[in-house]
């Protein structure tokens, strides 16, 4: 097991640096970089800009050699010093900003993941047990209709009926006391966890970011379920006079999770680009629209950072579905073992 | 010389069995596509789909005859005025559909009022807005008339008309209400449609041939080939697509024809979605390229070419198309995320997305919940496809 990991992080090491220099190249495609843009704002505002700070400004980030050359010095510090550059935008170094948003991003992810599969999977039982049935009909269309509407229109429709139902329109995560405290350093991130209200403002963003992903885990689940449910083991089990409950729950759902739970990569780069948008609606503190301005503004270092810290978390979670897949199918533990 | 009853009922049986074996010829006659089709015309869901979405594009083609306005017409005294409702009877006599002349008015305020509400906006730290009320005339009745002249249009890119199917003379027509610039939403959802309707269309097909020469070179060939392929794939889908919208829009360049922006904002939403199609072509290949008959054709000395387009692919067409169905849901949904951010297609053109930016925050859709109506004909659409590609899967599928 623990060479099999090994094997599979250095896979990923030289996808995630590729990759990272895809999304290099990509963020200064744009004509242009972060400080001209600023000083074509400050010059439409009608402030003079001192041209020889300008030139010191841009040689001291780098702005002046070509963007390969950038890249490596960034790269270089970051393997060096874990030094991730400085975000223009946010005028902080770059880890620190992301610091301030990533924790909550992970929470928020988690719970959706959670959302996705203590609703989806029981559901998708249900589904398939009760096949045809009128429980089955609605939950297939209400399935549909969830991967239909896409994410950021589902949240306005919620936000409005929110709205509508209780008068106070939905803002953000956090309430302004708490939003107060977070910036100014005396509340920190967990103490958020503890309060009552976060919670209650969560149900809206957990709920929309995470109905397209419960739904195609409903609908592959209750596919699976079918399936597994027509072998002929089922038929034995059976016919041995096996209670049904022991069918469904030990033998069936072990072997039709196997596609949910391999699936479990893909949910969460889902969730962190789905949610992009959603977040950008919903006006959520996450780390979705920090690199949605990051990206606006050209603020390469940060949006370059957020990219790397997002990939990394995909390759952690495709990790750990290799493993949960390997513990849940004894035929992927053997050939893994006699492989070795 | 008259026939018996009996003898007409056997003629009857005979004929029918006839037409019974007939059809039973026919079915083991009919060819991997004939079969397709027959089941799918059975598919309930898919029927009505295919309906549905042969309306809309039906609807998308003639778009400029049955949209009663153009995208550029707009009315300063129409500013998100709400559908205007269609009447029949005027003073108890009936007349026919007719609506009534309605517009947006300021409402009168001596100075005093104006500046405390002024003041009040200001405290509650929004931006002042005279308030508004909308105007109805309801002395004159103004007829919905069939086939008036409006605007003029090349109908279908050719003929130049300034036909529309209806609209009215005098005042404006909103059957969906109208937006913050006084423009009819009914025109916008249908001239829309053109746009977002085909992009998918024309994407999906971009992203098939990628896809399938990709995959099939990947598939076939093997090797460090294929490694290097699926590296870029990983790489690939491994990227957000937020970014790679953004960068790639912003390197359009500012002010070209609307006809070259759609070109390129479906080659970008194309370019992003063949990796997964790809996959498919590969995995297909893998398999087949061991069976017998390819090892045939490869000893009769057949090119690689040929082997591929004429002997593997039709092969998994089938199966390639069901997912090209499926596919197209999830890009009519990316035009409108990259149009709704404001990446995609930019105005004077429209799409759905462009109209929900209207339905961006909570507030305007309070106050005018129309601008909503263009969230609809997304859902239907995507649905109708996901619905269409389910009971292609069921169709194609021989073991059902």
């Amino acid at each position: 097991m623990g060479n099999y990991i090994l094997k599979r992080v250095l896979t990923f090491l030289p996808i995630l640096l590729i990759m990272s220099l895809v999304i290099f190249f990509i963020i200064q495609l744009p004509p242009g970089d972060y400080l001209t843009s600023y000083v074509a704002g400050l010059k439409a505002e009608g402030q003079i800009v001192d041209e020889s700070e300008l030139a010191s400004l841009k040689e001291r980030y780098g702005l002046d050699q070509p963007w390969f050359m950038q890249y490596f010095k960034w790269m270089g510090n970051i393997l060096t010093r874990f030094d991730f550059g400085y975000s223009f935008k946010y005028e902080a170094p770059v880890w620190s900003t992301i610091a301030s948003v990533l924790p909550m991003t992970i929470v928020v992810s988690l719970v959706t993941m959670l959302f996705n599969y203590l609703v989806g999977i029981p559901i998708g039982i249900y589904s398939a047990v009760h096949q045809y049935s009128i429980g089955d009909y609605c939950f297939t269309l209400l399935g549909f209709i969830g991967m239909a509407v896409p994410n950021f229109l589902f949240a306005i429709l919620l936000m409005y009926g929110t709205y509508i139902w209780t008068g106070t329109a939905f803002i953000g995560l956090y309430t302004s006391e708490v939003l107060v405290g977070l910036q100014q350093g005396t509340m920190q991130w967990w103490e958020v966890l503890g309060r009552g209200d976060f919670w209650g403002r969560m149900a809206i963003p957990i709920i929309v970011i995470g109905t397209s992903g419960t739904c195609g885990t409903l609908r592959s689940m209750r596919a699976q379920m079918l399936d597994e449910l027509g072998r002929n083991y089922v038929l034995c089990a059976r016919a041995k006079g096996v209670s049904e409950k022991r069918i469904v729950y030990k033998y069936c759902l072990r072997a039709a999770l196997n596609p949910t739970v391999s699936g479990l990569s893909g949910v969460l780069s889902h969730i962190f680009n789905g949610s992009t948008i959603s977040a950008i609606v919903m006006n959520l503190q996450l780390v979705g629209p920090m690199l949605y301005e990051a990206l606006k503004a050209q603020d390469m270092y940060l949006a370059g950072t957020i990219l790397l810290v997002m990939g990394f978390l995909i390759i952690i979670g495709t990790l750990l579905s290799d493993i949960l897949l390997a513990w849940l199918d004894p035929r992927i533990r053997f050939s893994g073992r006699r492989a070795e | 010389m008259t026939m018996s009853e009996a003898d007409k009922k056997a003629l009857r049986a005979q004929k029918r069995a006839e037409k019974a074996r007939r059809k039973e010829e026919k079915y083991y006659l009919a060819s991997q596509w004939q079969l397709m089709a027959r089941k799918l015309g059975k598919h309930q869901l898919a029927r009505i789909s295919l309906v549905i979405l042969g309306f809309l594009y039906f609807v998308a083609l003639f778009g400029n005859f049955l949209a009663p306005y153009s995208l550029t017409e707009y009315d300063a005294n129409s500013k998100d005025l709400p559908p205007t409702p269609v009447h029949f009877s005027h003073d108890g006599k009936f007349i026919g559909p007719f609506v009534y002349h309605a517009e947006r008015q300021t409402v009168k305020m001596s100075v005093a009022e104006k500046s405390a509400a002024q003041k009040a906006a200001k405290e509650r730290g929004e931006k002042y807005t005279p308030p508004t009320l909308i105007a109805t005339d309801d002395t004159e009745p103004i007829p919905i008339k069939w086939f008036v002249h409006g605007s003029s249009y090349k109908f279908l890119g050719l003929i130049e008309s300034d036909l529309h199917l209806f609209g009215v003379e005098k005042g404006k027509v909103f059957l969906f209400g109208a937006d913050s610039m006084g423009r009819d939403l009914f025109s916008r959802i249908i001239l829309g449609s053109q746009v977002s309707l085909t992009i998918p269309f024309a994407g999906t097909l971009i992203s098939f041939v990628l896809g399938l020469v990709i995959g099939s070179i990947s598939g076939y060939f093997g090797g460090w080939v294929d490694n290097v392929i699926q590296r870029v794939i990983e790489v690939l889908n491994s990227l957000p697509s937020l970014p790679l919208w953004m960068a790639l829009s912003a390197a359009i360049p500012a002010g070209i024809p609307p006809v070259q922006m759609y070109l390129l904002i479906t080659i970008i939403l194309s370019l992003i979605s063949w990796t997964g199609l790809a996959r498919v072509v590969r995995g297909k290949f893998m398999s087949l390229k061991n069976e017998d008959y390819v090892m045939a054709a490869k000893l009769a000395g057949v090119s690689d070419m040929k082997i591929i387009m004429k002997h593997m692919v039709p092969g998994f067409m089938s199966y390639l198309i069901v997912n090209l169905t499926l596919g197209i849901p999830s890009m009519i949904i990316g035009e409108t995320s990259m149009s709704f951010l404001g990446l995609g297609i930019q105005s004077p053109a429209t799409s759905w997305g462009v109209l929900l930016k209207e339905a961006q925050d909570v507030t305007s859709i309070a106050l005018h919940p129309w601008c909503l109506i263009p969230l609809f004909f997304v859902v239907l659409t995507v649905l109708a496809f996901n619905f269409l590609g389910d009971g292609m899967r069921d169709a194609a599928d021989p073991y059902k």
